[in-house]
C-alpha cells in the first residue's frame, strides 16, 4: 500500500509556541485516518501545514510520493478539504459558491456536475439559495461539496463535524465511509473525539501539545485486551533507558514524565519480573487503563478546567 | 491568470459594497448639476464676481458641460480615494475575515498569482468607477449644458482653453486620474495583505492619504523640503496639469499646449514607480504569511 501523506520531523514555531513538535506520520492509500486531539493539540497547524497555509519551521511533507512545497500546484489539485468552519461566501449562492471553487480547482464544471454534487450532500433544492440563509449543518454540507467537486484522490477534513446536530453528525460519518468504501478516497479526518473517530477511522494518531502519542491500527489499539500499563518508579527517566534496550521497547508509549506500555494484561507478571531483574525501583504498576482513558488522562493535565470535566 | 481575474471580478461586482462608490458618485455628480442648472450663474458670479469691474465675463457661456466636469474633477477625484480603498482594502482581508482565505490559498493557484488576480481586479474596478464618473461628470453635462470654452484659475491667473482644445485634456485627465487611483489600489492592497480584519486597511488608506495630503499641502518650508517631493500625495493631482494651457509672447494661449510637461510626466513616474513597490511588496507579504484566519 503507498504512502499518500508522508510527513518526517514536521515542527511549527509561533514564536514561543511549539505548536507542532517533531511530528512524524504516514497516510497509507485508502486509509481512513483519524487525526485525534484535544483542542489546541496541534491538528489544525498540521492540517493548515499539509494545506500549505502555514508553512513549517521545520520537517518535509511529502504528497502523492512529491515534496508538497516543490509541487505544490500539482499536489493540490487532487486534494480537498474543509478547514476548521465552512466559510464560504454569503452573498452567493450555493450553486455560485460551488461553481467558483470548482473553477479555481482548475475544473471548469458543467451546470449537471454541480448539480448533481449539490445533490449528494442533499442541497438540491437549495441550490439558489444565498449561503448567509443556511444552518450550519447546510453550510457544513456545502463544504463538503465544494471539497468534493474536482474529484480529488486525497480528502482532508478538519473538525467535520463541530456545530452539527445528532443527525448532521451521523450524516457525516456516512458520508466520510461512502467515500472511502465506495469512491476510494483517502481521508484524513481529524476530530477532538476519540468516540468518533473509532467509528470512521482504520488508522489514528494521538497528538498531545504538538507532539505524537500513539499512532496505528485502530483496531488495534482499541483491541480490549490490550492494556495500558502505567509504571512508578523512584527514577522514571533511568527506568525508561532500561526499558528502551530490553524487549519491551517496541511496547512502550512515547511520553517524558509517566512510562506507558501498550501490551498483553497477561503479560505483566514478565515485566514485573523483568523490571526487577533490571534493578528499577518499582513504586507501582497499574494494568487498568484502556486507550480511551490514556486519551482522557491527556485532556486533564494540568491546565484542563476543573470545572468542565465529568 | 485570466479565469482567475475573473472570479475576482465577479466576486467584486457580485457584492452589494461596490455598488456604494458608483451610487456616491452619481448623486454627487447630480446634485452638483441640479444646482448649476438652477443657480449657476449665481455660482460663478460668487467666484469671479471681484473681476466684474475689469471685465465682461460671460457667465452663461463659462457654466457649459466642460466646465462643470473640470469643477467636479475638482470637487470628487480628492474623495474618490475614500470610495477606491473601500473595495481593495477589503480585498484581502476580507477574505480571511469571512474565513475563506483559508479555502482560496489550499486552491492550486500560486500565491503570487492570486494577489495580482486581487491587483487588477482592483485595477478594473477602479476604471470602471472613473469610465462612470466620466459618464455623469462629462457625458451628462455636456447633455444637460452643451459645450464651451474652459476658464481655469491657476494662482493669479485665469487661463481659457478653447471648446476645440478641451475633450482630449479630459481622456488625458482621466487616464492619470486612473494612475493615481490604482496607487491608492496598490496601497490598500498591502494593508489588506497585512491585515485579517476589512476596517483596518480602509482606514488605514484613508488615514494614510489625508495625512500625506495634508503635508502635501500645507506649504511648510521644512516639509516642502524634506517630506513633500517623497510622498506620493504630493502628485496625484497632477491631471490639473492638462489644464494649463501654455502662452506665447503676446500671452496668448497655444492651442494643444501643456504648460508644464516634464512636471506631468515626473508625476507619472513617480506613481507607478509607488504602484510597482506596494504591489510587489503585496505579494512578497502574501507569499510568505501564514494563513491562520
Amino acid at each position: 500500500m503507498s504512502a499518500i501523506i508522508d510527513v518526517h520531523h514536521l515542527s511549527k514555531q509561533f514564536k514561543e509556541i511549539n505548536a507542532v513538535n517533531d511530528l512524524s506520520f504516514t497516510v497509507n492509500e485508502g486509509d481512513v485516518y483519524g487525526f485525534l486531539g484535544q483542542n489546541g493539540a496541534g491538528k489544525s497547524t498540521t492540517i493548515r501545514m499539509l494545506l500549505t497555509l502555514v508553512k513549517p519551521t521545520r520537517g518535509s511533507i511529502r504528497i502523492f510520493g512529491k515534496d508538497l512545497f516543490t509541487h505544490r500546484t500539482q499536489i493540490l489539485r487532487q486534494v480537498g478539504a474543509v478547514i476548521e468552519k465552512p466559510d464560504l461566501y454569503k452573498y452567493l449562492s450555493a450553486y455560485d459558491n460551488l461553481a467558483l471553487f470548482a473553477k479555481m480547482s482548475g475544473i471548469d464544471p458543467t451546470r449537471s456536475l454541480l448539480l448533481n454534487q449539490l445533490k449528494v450532500v442533499g442541497l438540491e433544492d437549495r441550490a439558489y439559495s444565498k449561503v448567509k440563509t443556511f444552518s450550519q449543518g447546510m453550510k457544513q454540507r456545502l463544504g463538503i461539496a465544494v471539497a468534493l467537486v474536482h474529484d480529488p484522490k486525497l480528502i482532508i477534513l478538519d473538525e467535520p463535524t463541530n456545530g452539527l446536530d445528532p443527525q448532521g453528525i451521523a450524516d457525516m460519518r456516512n458520508l466520510i465511509l461512502k467515500l472511502s468504501r465506495e469512491m476510494g478516497k483517502t481521508i484524513l479526518v481529524s476530530s477532538h473525539l476519540l468516540s468518533e473517530v473509532e467509528l470512521i477511522a482504520s488508522r489514528m494518531l494521538i497528538i498531545h501539545k504538538g507532539k505524537k502519542m500513539v499512532e496505528g491500527n485502530v483496531a488495534e489499539l482499541l483491541d480490549p485486551s490490550k492494556s495500558l500499563v502505567q509504571i512508578e518508579t523512584a527514577h522514571n527517566a533511568d527506568a525508561r533507558k532500561k526499558l528502551e534496550h530490553s524487549k519491551w521497547n517496541g511496547l512502550l508509549l512515547p511520553g517524558t514524565k509517566n512510562i506507558q506500555l501498550k501490551m498483553n494484561k497477561e503479560d505483566v507478571p514478565d515485566l514485573i519480573a523483568d523490571l526487577v531483574g533490571m534493578e528499577i525501583k518499582l513504586l507501582s504498576v497499574n494494568p487498568t487503563h484502556s486507550l480511551e482513558d490514556y486519551f482522557l488522562s491527556l485532556t486533564t493535565q494540568p491546565g484542563h478546567v476543573e470545572a468542565f470535566a465529568d | 491568470m485570466w479565469k482567475l481575474l475573473q472570479i475576482e471580478l465577479y466576486k467584486i461586482f457580485r457584492k452589494p459594497r461596490t455598488y456604494i462608490a458608483f451610487g456616491a458618485i452619481a448623486a454627487f455628480i447630480l446634485l452638483i448639476q441640479l444646482a448649476l442648472l438652477a443657480n449657476g450663474k449665481d455660482y460663478l458670479q460668487f467666484g469671479l464676481g471681484f473681476l466684474d469691474d475689469s471685465f465682461e465675463i460671460p457667465y452663461d457661456k463659462i457654466n457649459n458641460g466642460y466646465w462643470i466636469c473640470f469643477l467636479v474633477l475638482n470637487l470628487l477625484l480628492i474623495h474618490v480615494p475614500i470610495l477606491v480603498a473601500l473595495v481593495a482594502g477589503d480585498i484581502v482581508s476580507g477574505e480571511a475575515n469571512m474565513g475563506t482565505l483559508r479555502l482560496l490559498v489550499s486552491k492550486p493557484i500560486s500565491r503570487t498569482q492570486l494577489v495580482l488576480a486581487k491587483f487588477f481586479a482592483a485595477v478594473t474596478y477602479v476604471i470602471a468607477l472613473l469610465a462612470w464618473m466620466a459618464l455623469f461628470a462629462l457625458v451628462l453635462s455636456i447633455v444637460l449644458f452643451g459645450t464651451g470654452d474652459v476658464v481655469v484659475a491657476k494662482s493669479m491667473e485665469m487661463h481659457q482653453i478653447e471648446k476645440v482644445d478641451v475633450l482630449w485634456r479630459y481622456f488625458a485627465a482621466f487616464g492619470f486620474a486612473a494612475l493615481a487611483l490604482i496607487l491608492v489600489a496598490s496601497l490598500s492592497l498591502l494593508l489588506s495583505v497585512l491585515s485579517d480584519n476589512s476596517i483596518g486597511p480602509i482606514v488605514g488608506t484613508v488615514c494614510i492619504i489625508i495625512v500625506c495630503t495634508l503635508i502635501s499641502e500645507m506649504q511648510i518650508p521644512l516639509y516642502d523640503k524634506y517630506l513633500r517631493p517623497y510622498l506620493f500625495t504630493t502628485y496625484m493631482l497632477g491631471w490639473k496639469g492638462f489644464f494649463y494651457i501654455a502662452v506665447d509672447g503676446d500671452g496668448q494661449t497655444i492651442r494643444g499646449s501643456v504648460e508644464n510637461m516634464p512636471a506631468i510626466l515626473k508625476s507619472i513616474g513617480v506613481i507607478v514607480t509607488y504602484t510597482l513597490v506596494f504591489v510587489t511588496a503585496s505579494v512578497m507579504v502574501f507569499r510568505k504569511k501564514d494563513i491562520l484566519s
